[in-house]
């Protein structure tokens, strides 16, 4: 089972297993990443998406199967906010920053790389934002800040974990927007989440997880009672509204209660 | 005036004044690296190890007891990264058997051998006596290294400090970048071990920069401001100390004290919110990445 992108193959993991101390948390898992990769992956807690995304990130190495990277391919890691220190004392355009770490190595930004910073917060809208503190950003500001961090890096692949959790509707459409946009500019992108729906609507490729891959897809392959009850272990009716698809957990067993 | 002017007179507190000033500074600048990656405890742990290495050094070598005393903590410093990281001991457990085994061992021998250097109280609590040109030249020399260090890897000790696991990712060797932090560490703590004291000079990585914290919300103002604080501190409370008649160390960190409860009560819960979190203790294994790429 493999992404369903075209293209150069940048990550690839054949097999794979992944485990935290003695316990499998991913078993004999084949995921491709193509150059035009835009997937969602979904599943329950501890199903192992984030571990799946530490996997292609490099920084979890399998226990068993074979994963080949692309030599020398740029990778950007947006975290989730739940993990972040926000009273850490860095302003929008020092977070920002910091990711330039390779060839200036002197304190401050030079004209051309401060430049470069503007004009990717700018892309973003939160120019105006710069010199505020990162405590001081609503939480759509906050996702927007970290993905002009990761893209000041000019990243093929844009792993992002949990982008969607935490905001309001309104803002998680602004996100999924833009990272649409960024798919249409080139980078590969693969992110987890919980949101199904959001999902549904804004991702062409999902990937079902709990311990290995359940199903991978178009969301149309993928959002079906079956698959979802196999992935998350309980009971989901998928609608379809104008078009979408919409999924309702907890839907009702069908009972006969004597009266 | 003559207040001020009098004790430089003697040639001893002369070269203390420079110390401690100096001191406050090199503590006040790395303190911002250890208070905001929860490190506190490593470095209150590391003085305790290091005098341990100080009385030991002088039995055996006392020549070069300052040499021994710096291989001293920075063996500390990989032991206890080493043990945290083989996941069998926690961090803290680590540093409480480390260095505290260390900081008897010092105690039994300055009380079994006695010691040629500095007295057993001197080295608990500082003193302004005794410090030669040798020390003065360590002292400015581990400053130098301390700010070229930070200076050409600013960037990436930003980075790794924020968000290790990022940092990692995209380029940054975090875990080599820790172990440099720990050597930097280790040497600034023994060059202001005679004039702060080894019981005070985790006093002195925290305060300036707790302080630096409630002022700014940035970090290269927080830097700036617990650097100028530490330097503050280190002047101020040698002439205190002078005056008062009690070990430089305690009226270095009193001062630092003082300046925190003025500085509390100016910015009042915005000090206090900035502040929140800094305590945060991290534990050594989890600061560092699972695997490097």
């Amino acid at each position: 089972m493999t992404g369903t992108g075209v293209g150069e193959i940048l990550v690839r993991l054949d097999h794979v297993s992944a485990r935290y101390d003695k316990q499998i948390v991913l078993d004999h898992v084949d995921f491709h990443v193509h150059e035009d990769q835009f997937t969602g992956i979904v599943g329950p807690s501890g199903a192992g998406k984030t571990t799946l995304l530490r996997l292609l990130l490099g920084t979890l190495k399998p226990v068993a199967g074979t994963l080949t990277t692309e030599p020398d391919l740029r990778v950007a890691y947006v975290p989730q906010l739940e993990t972040v220190d926000w009273n850490f004392p860095i302003t929008v355009f020092e977070c920002v920053l910091m990711s330039r770490t390779h060839g200036r190595r002197l304190p401050w930004a030079s004209a051309a790389e401060r430049a470069r910073v503007m004009s990717v917060l700018d892309r973003l809208g939160i120019a105006d934002l710069a010199q505020r503190h990162i405590r001081e950003l609503s939480g759509g500001q906050q996702q927007r800040m970290f993905l002009a961090r990761a893209l000041l890096r000019e990243p093929q692949l844009l792993l992002l974990d949990e982008p969607t959790s935490g905001v309001d509707v309104s803002t998680r459409h602004d996100i999924l927007h833009l990272l649409g946009d960024l798919h249409e500019d080139g980078v590969a992108i693969v992110l987890t989440t919980h949101d199904l729906n959001g999902m549904a609507a804004h991702l062409p490729h999902l990937v079902c997880v709990n311990k290995r891959i359940v199903a991978d897809g178009p969301p149309a392959e993928v959002i079906t009672p079956a698959v979802l009850e196999e992935t998350f272990g309980a009971r989901m009716e998928v609608l379809e509204h104008l078009g979408m698809l919409v999924v309702v957990d907890g839907a009702p067993e069908i009972r006969t209660e004597a009266m | 005036m003559d207040v001020l002017f009098e004790p430089l007179s003697y040639a001893f507190f002369n070269k203390g004044l420079i110390v401690a000033t100096l001191s406050g500074a090199l503590l006040g600048f790395i303190g911002v690296f250890i208070v905001l990656r929860g490190m506190s405890y490593i470095g209150h742990g590391l003085s305790h190890s290091i005098f341990g290495g100080f009385a030991a050094s002088q039995l055996f070598a006392a020549q070069f007891y300052m040499l021994g005393a710096g291989l001293w903590g920075v063996a500390s410093a990989i032991a206890i990264t080493t043990v945290a990281r083989k996941g069998r001991v926690g961090a803290d457990a680590a540093i409480g058997v480390i260095t505290t085994a260390s900081f008897a061992l010092g105690v039994a021998l300055f009380a079994k051998f006695g010691t040629s250097g500095p007295s057993f109280e001197n080295a608990l609590f500082g003193s302004i006596l005794g410090i030669s040109i040798q020390q003065i030249i360590g002292l400015v020399a581990v400053s130098i290294l301390a700010a070229v260090f930070v200076f050409l890897r600013y960037r990436a000790l930003i980075f790794s400090t924020f968000d290790p696991d990022v940092a990692d990712v995209s380029g940054v060797r975090v875990a080599r970048l820790e172990a440099m932090l720990m050597i930097v560490l280790s040497l600034a703590i023994l060059a202001t071990l005679t004039v702060i004291g080894v019981t005070l000079v985790a006093a002195m990585l925290v305060i300036p920069a707790v302080i630096g914290r409630m002022l700014t919300d940035s970090f290269g103002k927080m830097l700036a401001w617990s650097t100028g604080i530490g330097m503050f501190c280190g002047f101020v409370g040698m002439y205190a100390s002078y005056y008062a008649g009690v070990p430089s160390g305690t009226m270095i960190v009193l001062v630092g004290a003082a300046i925190f409860v003025i500085v509390l009560a100016i910015t009042g819960s915005r000090g206090l919110r900035r502040s929140a979190g800094l305590d945060k203790h991290h534990d050594v294994a989890e600061l560092a990445p699972v695997v490097t790429r």
